[in-house]
């Protein structure tokens, strides 16, 4: 161990912007060659949104960028700038949860938990393009998503009825 | 839930009572009490977590194979501005590992490393970037040693021993057992059937990778919150390698973001962090990258096998002798339980009258290999279920027909002295055999389309615990408070498969409260008590056990108390929606709050325990440790394939399974794990492999996600699940396991259907179009190992079995060992 007096921290200048998160602005400073997901975790504490191979392979980190759903690991905090972001704990609203929250618990697809933001996240903007998605739609636009407890099936039942309470306009009964 | 015949109080008996009149929660299927946490991103894995002050740890690992460490320099690395502190194995040198036969892990290596990834040095600096920087700039000298990289090699024992313990040389464990006479068996048979076959290793890939977090307490004691499956056993490596009494040390497992096997040792990295967050008075946090956890692995060994069996002309076996050969990689992890466990559940499902195992692990510098998800028994269940279906056809039976001539019965005692309890295989396969359409479907589809059948069984808890003790396996204590909350406390790890569910909704059960009441405390070495872990599937029997027997407990306080107060016997009490009352008069009762309240006046606070321990083994030789359990689930499946003939590909079209769970707690849980398991059995069946470059001194192929297939949303086919539910006398309101059996029929039933399909016999997993195609061109039509190594047992330990009049001893143990493994 070193003694007090030396340097003990590394001169690293960050850069600061202001992200636009759920629908709320945040004054973010942060090194800035950080990609999204560590932005996101490491400086915003948003720890929703995880990590499982921060090389873009697992689909783990998807978030929404303007709907649209990206791999938050192959992003840098940079290029969220001027941008919508939109991670897991913007899902649900003070009225309670999104129907794909409630139909992803009602029905067990979530077991470990891991991979439920990052398919939660792929799953709305299925929605939003798609109201009534396909299974071959879903099993198509959910192939960059990695689950490894489920096997997909649940997630696809979740997904579905979701959707048809949505269409009913029945959010979670 | 008890086996002695001695009569109950009145207010057990009318516990019983209540639940005969039918359950409120058990086989229900309640939303997991965790799960609004999960689908919104609030559970805390254990790379969410940070403190102030908290400094991040990277570990600098070996990139050769095998090499004496002659010099490590830390002195750059040191100089870094924002590096805290640097840690080598000399700070270290206490030994530890899973099993008490094999301690052979050092946090940091010591004096050699064994494998690629081999952990050397850590760094604890103020951020991750500057700890990786720091290890870049470590110098490790090393004297490089001749490595081995496959066990038919290191059989041979002409390379520097990785290990100064073991059987000999880079032998790790050698077993031979006979039970019955083999000889006279296949001396009896019509037929008798040779194979060869592989199975080749692959790994759990949780989604999260394993990451902790230490700190030490104002006090002096240390606290780690970690991604394992195994708190119990962290804690006592933790305690043993830091020289800590365990009452100051405190192991928090967080949910495990996925575990399968892959975080229940106690790993490097967990000690490493507790150290440095000792050496530094701050925080330290180990986050592994994707790579770290492929080198981690303790996943699932590559397995050589050769199985000689004896058939009547009906199908029936009259013995069958199955030798393996493990390939260990660089320590010991579970490897010999995992040993004996290729050899101990062949006779569980089938009857095998005459059974001889000889099983040999060795060390391979490698990657260590551990217990994924069916520990050790999906390698020989692949062998011994292809070599059924082959059977089949030399007989010219149906494969559905000769696996139901020859079911092992149920309450019967197997040749190798393990007792079976509740035996639903016959009905699993006669479910799947209907819905698949088998009959129609089997030799009958045309070319390039198949249906595989196989079946399996798995332990519910290993029936002896790792290390030696006499104390139970789980433990639950249930404390009521006054406004009607249920505080439940247990050591068990919820790894994603529902287990804290479970222990929710056997308390609900008992004492007819709504799951929003109850509240839990688990996996905590310092509130909790001892559940051994997850592993072994063995949580929801054994915790559910000692969970109804501590609710039990508290519900006869309360009904002690309200019997006297509504002046109703005892035994006419009901706990139901929140109420106790009398069920002959159910207006006479009272709110669960206010019956909590005047129990609580009568008998002071009331808090609970209750506890289990698994019944006895009639087996009682040397190694019967391995194989026990309170009772056996079963499986069967049938697999559809569409066989591409241009290009071997495989691809499943439908799989039908059943699985006979005794009894659902949450059925929608069970349901998930079957189809949990199948998706990962197909994995293993068709794509997953640990593969290394052994002319580039063992690096691992493909360390990463994208190149280690797995299947995705475009491989998963639709899957159709049955449950066989026929209460076991040994499981909680009947339950069994199923976790871990469904994966097991998944990779022979796919190499049996490649066979219906076009023909080739794949004797070797993973079933990869490449193989399927040379089988198709080769003569034999068929892809696999061509030989098997000679074993060089020297002697074999001869038990007789319950048949021939034994008593589940074996005669002459062979020699004195140092210490016996127990179990996984």
């Amino acid at each position: 161990m070193k003694p007090a007096t030396e340097p003990d921290s590394p001169a690293r200048s960050k850069v600061q912007m202001i992200l636009r998160v759920n629908g709320e602005s945040h004054d973010v400073a942060f090194v800035p060659h950080k990609t999204l997901l560590e932005v996101l975790r490491e400086d915003m504490r948003l720890t929703g949104t995880k990590h499982g191979c921060e090389l873009g392979e697992c689909g783990t980190c998807t978030i929404l960028v303007d709907g649209v759903p990206r791999l938050s690991c192959l992003m840098l905090g940079l290029e969220s700038d001027g941008h919508d972001i939109r991670t897991i704990e913007g899902m649900a609203g003070a009225c309670g949860a999104h129907p794909l929250q409630t139909a992803f618990a009602e029905l067990g697809a979530a077991q470990c938990g891991y991979c439920t933001p990052g398919f939660l996240l792929a799953a709305e903007a299925v929605l939003a393009r798609d109201p009534t998605p396909s299974r071959a739609t879903l099993v198509e636009e959910l192939g960059g998503n990695l689950c490894r407890c489920t096997g997909y099936l649940k997630i696809y039942e979740a997904i579905e009825l979701a959707a048809a309470r949505m269409q009913k306009g029945t959010p979670d009964a | 839930m008890r086996n002695s015949d001695e009569p109950l109080s009145p207010e057990r008996q009318g516990l019983r009572d209540q639940l005969a009149e039918g359950y409120q929660m058990i086989g229900k299927s309640p939303i997991k009490v965790d799960a609004m946490a999960k689908v919104t991103g609030q559970t805390m894995f254990a790379d969410d977590l940070s403190m102030p002050r908290m400094l991040h740890c990277k570990i600098l690992r070996s990139h050769v194979a095998y090499a004496r460490i002659l010099s490590i320099d830390t002195s750059a690395a040191e100089a870094l501005p924002g590096v805290i502190a640097v840690l080598t194995g000399a700070a270290m040198p206490i030994p530890f590992g899973i099993l008490p036969v094999s301690q052979d892990e050092h946090a940091l290596c010591l004096d050699r490393v064994r494998f690629v990834g081999d952990p050397v040095v850590a760094v604890a600096a103020v951020d991750e970037e500057t700890a990786f920087e720091a290890i870049q700039r470590i110098h490790v000298e090393y004297e490089k040693l001749e490595p081995v990289f496959d066990p038919t090699t290191a059989i041979e024992n002409k390379q520097e021993p990785l290990h100064d313990y073991g059987d000999d040389g880079n032998v790790h464990k050698r077993v031979s057992m006979e039970f019955g006479e083999v000889e006279e068996a296949f001396a009896a048979a019509d037929l008798v059937l040779e194979d060869t076959m592989f199975f080749e290793g692959n790994t759990h890939l949780p989604m999260e990778q394993h990451a902790s977090l230490a700190w030490r307490e104002a006090d002096g004691r240390l606290t780690i919150q970690s991604s394992t499956q195994t708190p119990h056993y962290l804690h006592k490596a933790m305690s043993k390698v830091l020289e800590m009494p365990p009452s100051r040390v405190r192991v928090i497992a967080c949910p495990n973001g996925g575990g399968f096997g892959g975080k229940s040792d106690p790993f490097n990295h967990e000690i490493v962090v507790a150290k440095l967050a000792l050496m530094t008075n701050r925080p330290v946090k180990i986050a592994l990258t994707r790579e770290e956890v492929f080198y981690c692995h303790r996943g699932r060994h590559p397995v050589l096998m050769h199985v000689k069996t004896g058939f009547r002309k009906d199908g029936s076996m009259t013995g069958m002798h199955f030798q393996s050969l493990l390939d260990g990689g660089g320590y010991g992890s579970y490897g010999v339980a995992s040993t004996y466990y290729t050899g101990a559940l062949q006779t569980v499902t089938y009857k095998v009258p005459a059974y001889r195992f000889d099983g040999v692990r060795c060390f391979t510098n490698k990657p260590p290999c551990g217990p994924k998800r069916g520990h050790g028994t999906p390698q020989p269940r692949f062998a011994l279920e292809v070599q059924l279906d082959k059977a089949a056809v030399a007989l010219g039976l149906d494969p559905a027909d000769l696996r139901l001539r020859t079911l092992h019965p149920a309450g019967g005692i197997t040749a190798n002295w393990l007792q079976v309890g509740s035996m639903g295989l016959g009905p699993c396969i006669e479910k799947v055999v209907e819905a698949s359409g088998w009959k129609d479907k089997w030799g009958k589809l045309p070319a390039g389309k198949g249906v595989g059948l196989a079946c399996s069984s798995y332990i519910s808890g290993a029936g002896l615990p790792i290390y030696w003790n006499a104390m139970p396996h789980s433990g639950v204590t249930v404390q009521l408070d006054r406004g009607g909350g249920v505080a439940v406390f247990c050591g068990e790890t919820d790894i994603g498969q529902g287990s804290d569910t479970v222990l929710a909704m056997v308390v609900a059960e008992v004492l007819g409260v709504d799951l929003a009441d109850i509240r839990l405390t688990v996996a905590d070495t310092h509130t909790t008590p001892v559940d051994l872990g997850s592993y072994s599937s063995r949580v929801t029997v054994m915790m559910g056990h000692a969970a109804f027997q501590a609710a039990e407990r508290a519900r006869e306080v309360v009904a002690r108390s309200v019997a006297k107060r509504l002046e109703v016997p005892a035994v006419r009490l009901r706990f139901a929606e929140n109420r106790v009352f009398d069920v002959q008069d159910p207006e006479n009762g009272m709110p669960f709050p206010k019956a909590v309240q005047v129990a609580e006046a009568e008998h002071g606070t009331i808090a609970m325990a209750g506890s289990y321990t698994p019944p006895a083994s009639p087996g009682k030789y040397r190694g019967a440790g391995v194989g026990p359990s309170p009772a056996y689930s079963y499986s069967a499946a049938v697999v559809q394939v569409d066989v591409d003939l241009e290009t071997g590909v495989v691809a499943v079209e439908k799989i039908w399974v059943a699985h006979d769970v005794g009894q659902s707690i949450n059925e929608m849980l069970v349901i998930g794990q079957v189809e949990g398991g199948v998706y990962m059995g197909l994995g293993e069946a068709l794509m997953e492999e640990m593969s290394y470059r052994s002319n580039r001194f063992g690096v691992h192929k493909i360390p990463s996600m994208l190149e280690y297939k797995s299947p995705t949303t475009h491989e998963m086919p639709p899957v159709e699940t049955f449950l066989i539910e026929s209460p076991d006398p040994n499981g909680p309101f009947g339950a069994k396991e199923v976790g871990q059996g469904p994966l097991l029929p998944m990779m022979p039933a796919v190499a049996n259907a490649v066979f219906d399909a076009v023909g080739v016999r794949v004797d070797e997993v993973p079933v990869t179009p490449d193989k399927v195609l040379k089988a198709m061109q080769a003569k034999d039509k068929r892809y696999g190992p061509k030989s098997f190594p000679d074993l060089r047992i020297t002697e074999t330990m001869r038990v007789k079995t319950l048949e021939q009049g034994g008593d589940g001893t074996a005669p002459r143990p062979p020699r004195a060992e140092k210490q016996e493994v127990k179990s996984s």
